[in-house]
């Protein structure tokens, strides 16, 4: 590795271009990877300041910062923001794009143009998305949902906005695309399918899904945005329409889309655990065949959103039971990771703090999606804080920790440097604890039921909405410890060596930050990953 | 992948798929004029299927490929299948099925 420490990095190679163009116009993984990473945190930020101004006015009853028409419009940016432009891309497009080629031994991903053109269209998006704030009829006041007949007849931006999330859905579509060939074509020598890195399988699965799953949304938007236009009535009954038809569509996507949020983040913490346990993965084919039947069985759930929307006893019960299905796979996972722990030389460094945080938080998400996914239940907490809490645990807790967790571990790898560990342990402590005063709130405030995107609220719920407020100043703290100490490492941070945590995939053979091309000579590869004793 | 084996298609083939597919484009004419009633839309998807079918081997080279690009296919098909079978879960039964 001392020869591999010399050879010049990928932030000094040129491409033809200097200054940002080297970046924007970049065909580079890392480099594409890097530009996700940077655009996403900057979105994050603006979501997360929109969510806390949303706390503040739910400090306490009555108006305390804001109008009812500015709140509404509030949770909608809040929502479009957090979900399309932040958690879906998240970790497959950005930390899925610079590690998926170093993992598996590749120089690129397989379409490294259309990788670059997935970018511009997700920015593409996001700009439409920003101009929609400000023009036509204001902000959009439907929720991130944008559920019919509201969406079709309301006069705020929505046509604007929808085109907007439209983009993004090419982008993530053509994301998908890479990460499928990429997986499938460009494997170095040796690397066997169950040789892989189990980030890979997560990867792999989120590809199909985002595949298959994505054009479906880019329908059911095309379509809102023509019956807006020209009033064609797909949706609208008052023209003949069925706006659960467009539940069905909207939720078709949606729903497999949790899983583009959640599988790779299962990935992350699936690579985590071994490195810092110093053992073998417990049941390493079960965790990856687990990937692709919660990618498989995503698909048949979506109607679980939609109990209370009037649909057909018989579906209703069906999707129930299917719901329950999902929640096999996931338990496996959890159990492996788990059992990889137990017995291991665990060294609670700051990436393993924030997975078991993950794993926590993500087991307690799912275990109250099990009440929510059960009809009878589900009929007396839906549209409650129920589900707000519910989906935050899933979300925040789950995808974000873990994204965290993926930041921190990755960290050395993409900059070459290290951050200090007590503030990134603090940080980590201070985000769990705010998280929890945030959130955890919601799950009784939901079962009293205080109903979801209520401007205002009955006295008797304010005492849970004072603790969820307080919550949100001390998650944003842990938010700000943490960027500090991550942006303040790339600068000053002491140098990191190629493998600081020991690890035994294969970015960990490679220099630190990797070369252009990531590797010298294409490794061959010739046992699985996470072996750790000879 | 399999170029050289595309290449060994010869217009014969194309020709008679091509026949072929206006012969089920007839078909599914004469089925809307049959009177079929309710299955009459049935009788029309699974004629599409069948040209969709002959396209995607043909004239798409799928037939040429391998395994792994026909599992993907099958893969897509199902998914989208399985979509609109549950959807009739609500739409059939909506109101009590009325």
């Amino acid at each position: 590795m001392t020869g591999a420490q010399r050879e010049m990095s990928f932030y000094e190679s040129g491409n033809g271009h200097t200054g940002i163009l080297s970046w924007v116009l970049s065909t580079d993984h890392k480099r594409i990877g890097l530009l996700y990473l940077f655009s996403m945190f900057s979105f994050f930020f603006v979501a997360v300041i929109l969510g806390l101004l949303m706390r503040l006015e739910l400090i306490a009853p009555g108006p305390s910062i804001m109008t009812a028409e500015s709140y509404n419009a509030m949770f909608t940016v809040h929502g479009v923001i957090m979900i399309f432009l932040f958690i879906i891309p998240g970790i497959p497009a950005g930390l899925g794009n610079f590690m998926l080629p170093l993992q598996i031994g590749a120089r690129d991903m397989a379409f490294p143009r259309i990788n670059l053109m997935s970018w511009w269209f997700y920015m593409t998006g996001a700009i439409v998305i920003i101009v929609s704030l400000f023009t036509g009829g204001g902000p959009p006041d439907t929720g991130w949902t944008f559920y019919v007949p509201y969406s079709i007849r309301t006069g705020t931006n929505v046509t604007l906005a929808v085109f907007g999330v439209f983009l993004l859905g090419i982008s993530s579509t053509l994301t998908g695309l890479n990460l499928v060939t990429t997986i499938h074509r460009l494997r170095a020598p040796g690397l066997k399918w169950f040789r892989m890195p189990l980030f890979v399988w997560s990867l792999y699965a989120t590809g199909w899904v985002q595949i298959l799953a994505t054009p479906v949304l880019g329908i059911t938007l095309l379509l809102l945005m023509m019956e807006r236009l020209f009033g064609f009535g797909f949706f609208d009954p008052a023209r003949g329409g069925d706006p659960l038809l467009f539940e069905h569509l909207f939720w078709i996507y949606s729903h497999p889309a949790v899983y583009i949020m959640i599988l790779p983040a299962m990935g992350i913490v699936t690579e985590i655990i071994p490195v810092f346990a110093r053992r073998t993965i417990f049941g390493y084919k079960a965790i990856a065949f687990s990937s692709l039947s919660i990618a498989s069985v995503g698909y048949l759930v979506w109607g679980h959103h939609m109990f209370t929307s009037g649909m057909s006893d018989i579906s209703r019960v069906i999707f129930s039971f299917l719901t329950f299905i999902v929640a096999v796979p996931s338990g496996i996972k959890v159990f492996n990771w788990i059992a990889s722990m137990y017995k291991g030389s665990i060294k609670l460094s700051s990436p393993l703090l924030f997975t078991v945080s993950f794993i926590f938080l993500f087991s307690l998400g799912g275990l109250t999606g099990l009440i929510i996914g059960a009809l009878a239940t589900n009929i007396f907490v839906h549209g409650t804080y129920f589900i707000v809490a519910h989906f935050h645990y899933m979300m925040f807790g789950g995808t974000a920790f873990a994204f965290f967790a993926g930041i921190h571990y990755w960290f050395p790898k993409i900059f070459g440097k290290m951050y200090r560990e007590k503030p990134a342990i603090t940080s980590c402590i201070v985000l769990f604890a705010g998280f929890n005063v945030l959130y955890f709130p919601m799950f009784i405030l939901g079962l009293e039921g205080m109903p979801r995107r209520y401007y205002d609220y009955l006295p008797r719920f304010h005492t849970g909405h004072l603790i969820s407020t307080v919550g949100s100043w001390i998650l944003a703290a842990g938010l700000m410890i943490m960027f500090y100490n991550l942006i303040r490492s790339i600068f000053i941070g002491e140098v990191a060596g190629s493998n600081p945590w020991g690890g035994s995939t294969l970015e960990w053979t490679t220099s630190s930050p990797p070369p252009h091309e990531n590797f010298t000579e294409i490794p061959v590869v010739t046992e699985g990953p996470y072996r750790f004793r000879k | 992948m399999n170029i050289n084996n595309n290449n060994n298609i010869g217009y014969k083939t194309y020709l008679a798929v091509w026949c072929c597919l206006m012969i089920l484009t007839a078909a599914t004419v004469m089925a809307a004029g049959m009177g079929f009633g309710r299955y009459g839309s049935l009788a029309s998807v699974l004629i599409a299927s069948a040209k969709a079918g002959l396209i995607l081997l043909f004239f798409m080279h799928l037939k040429y490929e391998t395994f792994v690009f026909k599992l993907m296919l099958l893969a897509a098909i199902l998914t989208m299948a399985v979509i609109i079978g549950l959807t009739f879960f609500d739409v059939g039964f909506r109101d009590g099925g009325r």
